[in-house]
């Protein structure tokens, strides 16, 4: 009699990638999955609305925004990139974690041979690719209306030095976004606090640090991301030092003196390394300890 | 070497709770094992410290030899996992989601289509190979969790309630196809809330109730252990039995103890002995020609055993 034994294929073993070889692979599938989300395309809309207004502006009015291409790049690159730095990590990074909790995604990778770690900097990659592409989105706006005022030829040299900028100081947005993201089960949590923490919560962090404390507020992230537009101005600080500012004024009778912090570019990209670092750690340890329950 | 699962003094806690205590079973060979108890008897928590999702307040789990709570990777490599039934990217495909899989396993890229398609093959969804996951139905989706467990052909298998949920369709479809899932060389721990499924799928029961592990052992010992003695056994006529067929012939066999009426063609019969008393009073009742169709161990005798072996604690 044929038993199932006789047909039976021999069980092989397969070798399972190195951590590194799966980053990649793991990478390559997160961004897929980002590229085809709903979120990914409301941000391509929410970019494309900014440079549609973006380009109405500068046609209509002109003038001072197209003075100079230095102007031009330093105004809307300059203000747009962290504000799309910072929007696009809350989106993408708000609840990497968390989601892979409550959509019960991380159920599906956790049974898989592959380390913690390789999960946590496999969504971080994907993420910031994702929201590489958004910026780039925006980028490729801005050169479409630069080169149709200065030509071609006409790229600051600061452009790239504030897009290098930029890039480092979204690795540092998304590093926080994904600690925050891993202290909850519930995508809405994630979105909320990394939400709320960038949007207004550092602002204000940095608004009381030199008000009440009266020191320069190197350990806020968002003072950090000024370097993205001060590197157009002509008189722009390298140095590891911030520059203070100090204005008198005079209300009746009583001298109100404001004093105002501006990090320079070699202190700014130390502190958005220094959060990324610091970050990374905390969010590795803490996802390397949590347990799917 | 032969397939193998080890749980080594294992303990979960919870707080104050403990949700399993002290648990030592160790399953070698290619069989399935059913890991049967009522719900929050402490099954999903021991498979998630299987397979490294939650870890141990204490003990260690192995799969293969290999520790899970050291070395995750080399561990769940030798196995197939379905716990929590997990969500698929859903704008992926079946395709897609094998390929992922089959990708972050290791799998050459030459071997994907055909270990992929046997996988799909296995759970019969191969219609549905390139239609996307987001819109299957719950059923759909745990089969496609099962071929993902199964792409890399795995020594070890371990499933959570693989068919709870779903409609009763839903689950004997998901039975059928764990059935095909056994080999020689394959261990599969699956477990379950329902006897009847273990008794339909498993050849090992290894039964668990608050969190404490109350025996493990084949199922026809386990018949043979708890009913006193006295296993029963249920036989199907194709003709109504001739009421003095009972006591003459049927009642004078060796080991038979009370017989009963279910209806005229079916008899319920109490015996005592093993498996070999079992074998020889069907074959004893087939060569009187009464037109016997089937005898199936009786399942509410398995249920009652069951159903004391969970009470005892109150
Ligand atoms: N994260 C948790 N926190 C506290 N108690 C838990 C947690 N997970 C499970 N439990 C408890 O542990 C016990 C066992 O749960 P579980 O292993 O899921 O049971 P089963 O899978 O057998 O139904 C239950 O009483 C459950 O309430
Ligand atoms: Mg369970």
């Amino acid at each position: 009699m044929a038993t199932a034994q006789v047909t039976e294929a021999p069980i092989r073993p397969v070798a399972t990638p190195d951590s590194l070889q799966q980053i990649t692979k793991l990478t390559r599938f997160q961004l897929y999955e980002y590229v085809r989300s709903r979120r990914f395309v409301a941000m391509l809309g929410i970019v494309a609305i900014i440079g549609v207004i973006l380009t109405a502006l500068v046609g209509h009015y002109r003038g001072g925004l197209v003075s100079s291409n230095i102007a031009f790049y330093g105004s809307f690159w300059g203000g747009g990139a962290s504000f799309l730095v910072v929007l696009s990590a809350v989106i993408f990074g708000g609840d990497a974690i968390a989601g892979e909790f409550q959509n019960k995604t991380g159920y599906f990778l956790m049974g898989l041979p592959i380390r913690r770690a390789t999960i946590y900097v496999g969504k971080f990659l994907a993420a910031f690719l994702a929201s590489v592409v958004v910026l780039g989105f925006y980028l490729l706006i801005l050169l479409g209306n630069g080169v149709f005022y200065f030509g071609s030829g006409a790229l600051p040299w600061q452009l790239p030095v504030s897009l290098i900028i930029a890039l480092v100081y979204l690795a540092a947005v998304l590093g926080t976004t994904f600690l925050f993201s891993s202290l909850f089960k519930t995508s809405a949590y994630g979105f909320a606090l990394t939400a709320i923490l960038f949007l207004i919560g550092f602002s204000i962090l940095q608004a009381l640090i030199v008000d009440l404390v009266h020191i320069e507020p190197w350990m806020v992230i968002s003072y950090a991301n000024s370097s993205i537009g001060n590197i157009f101005n002509p008189t722009v600080n390298w140095g590891i030092f911030g520059t203070i500012t100090t204005t008198s004024t005079r209300i009746g009778r009583a001298a109100v003196t404001v004093t105002t912090y501006t990090a320079g570019i070699a202190e700014s990209i130390v502190i958005m390394i220094g959060y990324l670092l610091v970050t990374a750690v905390a969010g590795l340890y803490l996802f390397e300890r949590e347990e799917f329950t | 070497m032969p397939p193998s699962l080890e749980m080594r003094d294992l303990t979960k806690q919870y707080g104050t709770f403990t949700a399993l205590t002290a648990l030592n079973l160790k399953l070698e060979g290619g069989k399935c094992v059913g890991f049967l108890g009522p719900n929050g008897a402490g099954k999903t928590t021991t498979l998630k410290m299987l397979t490294d999702m939650i870890f141990p307040t204490q003990g260690e789990c192995f799969i293969n030899g290999l520790s899970v709570q050291t070395d995750r990777k080399r561990a769940l490599a030798e196995a197939g996992v379905l716990i929590e039934s997990p969500e698929i990217y859903p704008s992926l495909t079946p395709n897609q989601a094998l390929e992922m899989v089959a990708d972050l396993r290791g799998i050459p890229v030459p071997e994907r289509p055909g270990r992929i398609r046997s996988a799909l093959e296995e759970v019969k969804m191969t219609d549905w190979a390139d239609k996307r996951v987001g819109r299957f139905s719950k059923g759909m989706k745990q089969r496609i969790n099962i071929a993902a467990a199964l792409v890399h052909d795995p020594s070890v298998v371990i499933l959570d309630e693989p068919s709870t949920g779903l409609d009763p369709r839903g689950m004997a479809e998901v039975r059928t196809i764990i059935r095909g899932l056994k080999k020689s060389q394959r261990l599969i721990f699956m477990s379950s809330h329902i006897l009847s499924e273990v008794v339909d799928v498993c050849d090992d029961v290894a039964l668990i109730d608050r969190g404490k592990l109350l025996f493990y052992d084949t199922l026809p010992n386990v018949t043979a252990r708890f009913s006193d003695g006295k296993s029963s056994l249920d036989l199907q006529f194709a003709r109504p039995i001739p009421p003095d067929a009972i006591p003459g012939r049927i009642g004078a066999l060796p080991g038979i103890g009370d017989v009963t009426f279910l209806d005229p063609r079916r008899l319920r019969i109490k015996y005592t002995g093993g498996v070999e008393t079992q074998e020889r009073l069907v074959e004893s009742v087939a060569q009187m020609h009464l037109g016997l169709l089937s005898a199936a161990a009786s399942e509410s005798a398995l249920e009652e055993i069951y159903l004391s072996q969970i009470s005892r604690g109150d």
